[in-house]
């Protein structure tokens, strides 16, 4: 049985299926109840009730939306691309699943194990702009063009910094895999992981990762008081849930991200409890409380400003700082906690 | 066959298909699109190789940047299709020519060539035995250690090249108005508001 699902093609097959079941599937039910969270955070911060209809306290609402999406009728504009209208959403969608693929849940918990995992979830994650030029584009009107073009941007431009902050991770570490990212982590708890000796890029990568994945306070393509909607103006129904959920996805792929990269992943906060997943998903739920509130509390910037913050900020900043994290790394500052090297050197 | 005599098949397919959607492809948007799931089935071509940091490169350089401008170019330029398909109809025999050189190139390549004595090991010996250190780790230690000053001098040349294209495109312009970023961020309350003491019925 077990030689069946580790030599043979079809074994190997449907037992990578069912680890990714194993992984989607649970996400995609934590997704419905994240948006539910979100919504009522936002609710709270405003003195709202919020979504509290359906099912016991609302908890049913996502997926009383989720009935509604795909039952409603799809709508494509005259003179639309079809197929770029179509494909937008679902690139979205599904490069928003695939980064999960490198994403280590506790010590081996993952798909694919591979050595660049962090270039390859930033691969992904640069994809991910072209569902939002190809859904403005292909919508063949004005509102979704000049959205995709502002996200495009914004995207790009902060893609660059939060590629440089990783960099700064990654000479600490002396690898790009995340496990052994997780494990130059281990240690005395709260105070030997990543956010003490990189602090001030925690900030500059949550930033950062607000504007990547287009949430307030940085939300410009779908600024609603100026662009309706941005690039998804068009969409209705089902591809619009694709991009709902594509980009919660992103989300919460951020919230993992900062959880692994500085606070430890599935490390314990303290020495006498043992390590595990549950660590790992309280911190993406903090990471999560904290985006939602930021959402809430903090007003949309000016489009210049973001530009401005992106390239004459963050850019420098982090580039200074790479520089900074080599040389401590180097003449091992601070005891060597820069240079926590497992492989190479 | 294995999975990875698959994807393999797959992959090439998938890069040849879409290379010559690429070129006949009537909307240029589309042509670009192509182009883009070539470079996507080039990098996991890279992968099957065993070469991963390469093919993730390729994904983040060409796919998530150098496209995404392609992309803004062909989408706000006023592109002319009569005149791209009559370009084309006159540039296919040099096309053409072009793709049978290549291919006799490769037909000798693999036919009839013989490599001196002596020459895979003088290739293999700047190689690190890579089953003692990772792929990225040994590319790093080729440029930065082997290498430094031609990697050094080749980002040198692309700064000359950037800076050289900023001269050329800037123009200072005194007739515009700039804002003034420390000037915006200094407003407070204070200097940017006047509050006045409205009398009922009498307006300012």
């Amino acid at each position: 049985m077990v030689e069946f699902f580790t030599t043979t093609n079809l074994g190997i097959a449907l037992l990578t299926l069912g680890q990714i079941l194993l992984v989607l599937v649970p996400l995609f039910v934590a997704l419905a109840f994240l948006m539910y969270g979100d919504r009522k955070i936002w609710a709270a911060v405003q003195m709202r009730k919020g979504p509290n209809i359906v099912g016991v306290f609302g908890l049913l609402q996502s997926f009383a939306d989720f009935i509604k999406y795909i039952v409603k009728e799809v709508v494509v504009p005259a003179g639309a691309d079809k197929f770029v209208f179509y494909l937008a959403p679902m690139i979205t969608f599904i490069t928003a699943c695939i980064a999960w693929a490198v994403i280590p849940w506790n010590d081996g918990w993952v798909i694919a194990d591979i050595n660049v995992a962090i270039l390859y979830v930033f691969a992904v994650s640069s994809l991910e702009v072209y569902g939002v030029i190809m859904g403005g584009w292909a919508s063949n009107s004005k509102y979704p063009f000049l959205g995709s073009l502002r996200s495009a941007a914004q995207m790009i431009s902060y893609e660059v910094s939060i590629g440089l902050i990783i960099i700064g991770v990654i000479i600490s570490t002396g690898s790009m895999n995340f496990g052994d990212i997780v494990a130059a982590q281990d240690g005395k708890g709260i105070f030997s992981w990543y956010w003490l000796p990189h602090f001030p890029m925690v900030f500059l990568f949550f930033v950062s990762a607000l504007a990547e994945t287009n949430r307030p306070p940085f939300d410009l393509p779908e600024a609603e008081s100026e662009l309706v909607a941005g690039y998804q103006v068009e969409y209705s129904s089902t591809p619009f849930l694709l991009f709902m959920m594509g980009e919660l996805m992103a989300v919460v792929l951020m919230c993992a991200l900062v959880s692994i990269l500085f606070f430890g992943g599935w490390n314990s906060p303290v020495e006498f409890l043992p390590d595990g997943i549950l660590w790992l998903v309280i911190k993406m739920l903090l990471a999560f409380f904290v985006f939602s509130m930021v959402k809430a509390i903090v007003p949309r910037y000016r489009y210049d400003q973001l530009m401005r913050i992106g390239w004459k900020v963050f850019l420098p900043l982090s580039l200074a700082w790479v520089v900074l994290v080599a040389f401590f790394a180097q003449y091992g500052a601070l005891w060597g906690t820069y240079a926590r090297w497992t492989v190479g050197g | 066959m294995t999975v990875a005599d698959y994807a393999f098949y797959l992959f090439s397919i998938t890069m040849l298909v879409a290379a010559t959607f690429t070129v006949v492809s009537k909307s240029p948007v589309h042509s670009v699109l192509w182009l883009i799931l070539t470079f996507l089935s080039a990098s996991g071509l890279f992968v099957l190789l065993g070469a991963e940091f390469v093919a993730m490169l390729l994904v983040i350089v060409y796919v998530g940047a150098v496209m995404v401008l392609f992309l803004f170019v062909v989408m706000m330029l006023d592109v002319d299709f009569a005149e791209l398909k009559a370009g084309m109809a006159k540039y296919l025999p040099f096309g053409l020519l072009i793709g049978v050189v290549l291919i006799l190139q490769m037909a000798f390549a693999f036919g009839d060539w013989t490599t001196a004595e002596g020459a895979e090991a003088l290739r293999r010996s700047v190689t690190p035995d890579l089953t003692e250190v990772q792929n990225t780790a040994a590319l790093g230690m080729l440029m930065y250690d082997d290498y430094l000053m031609l990697f050094q001098l080749a980002g040198l040349i692309l700064l000359v090249a950037m800076i050289g294209a900023i001269v050329l495109t800037l123009r200072h312009r005194s007739d515009v108005k700039r804002q003034n970023v420390l000037f915006q961020m200094y407003r407070d309350p204070n200097t940017a508001i006047e509050i006045k003491d409205v009398k009922p019925g009498q307006g300012l």
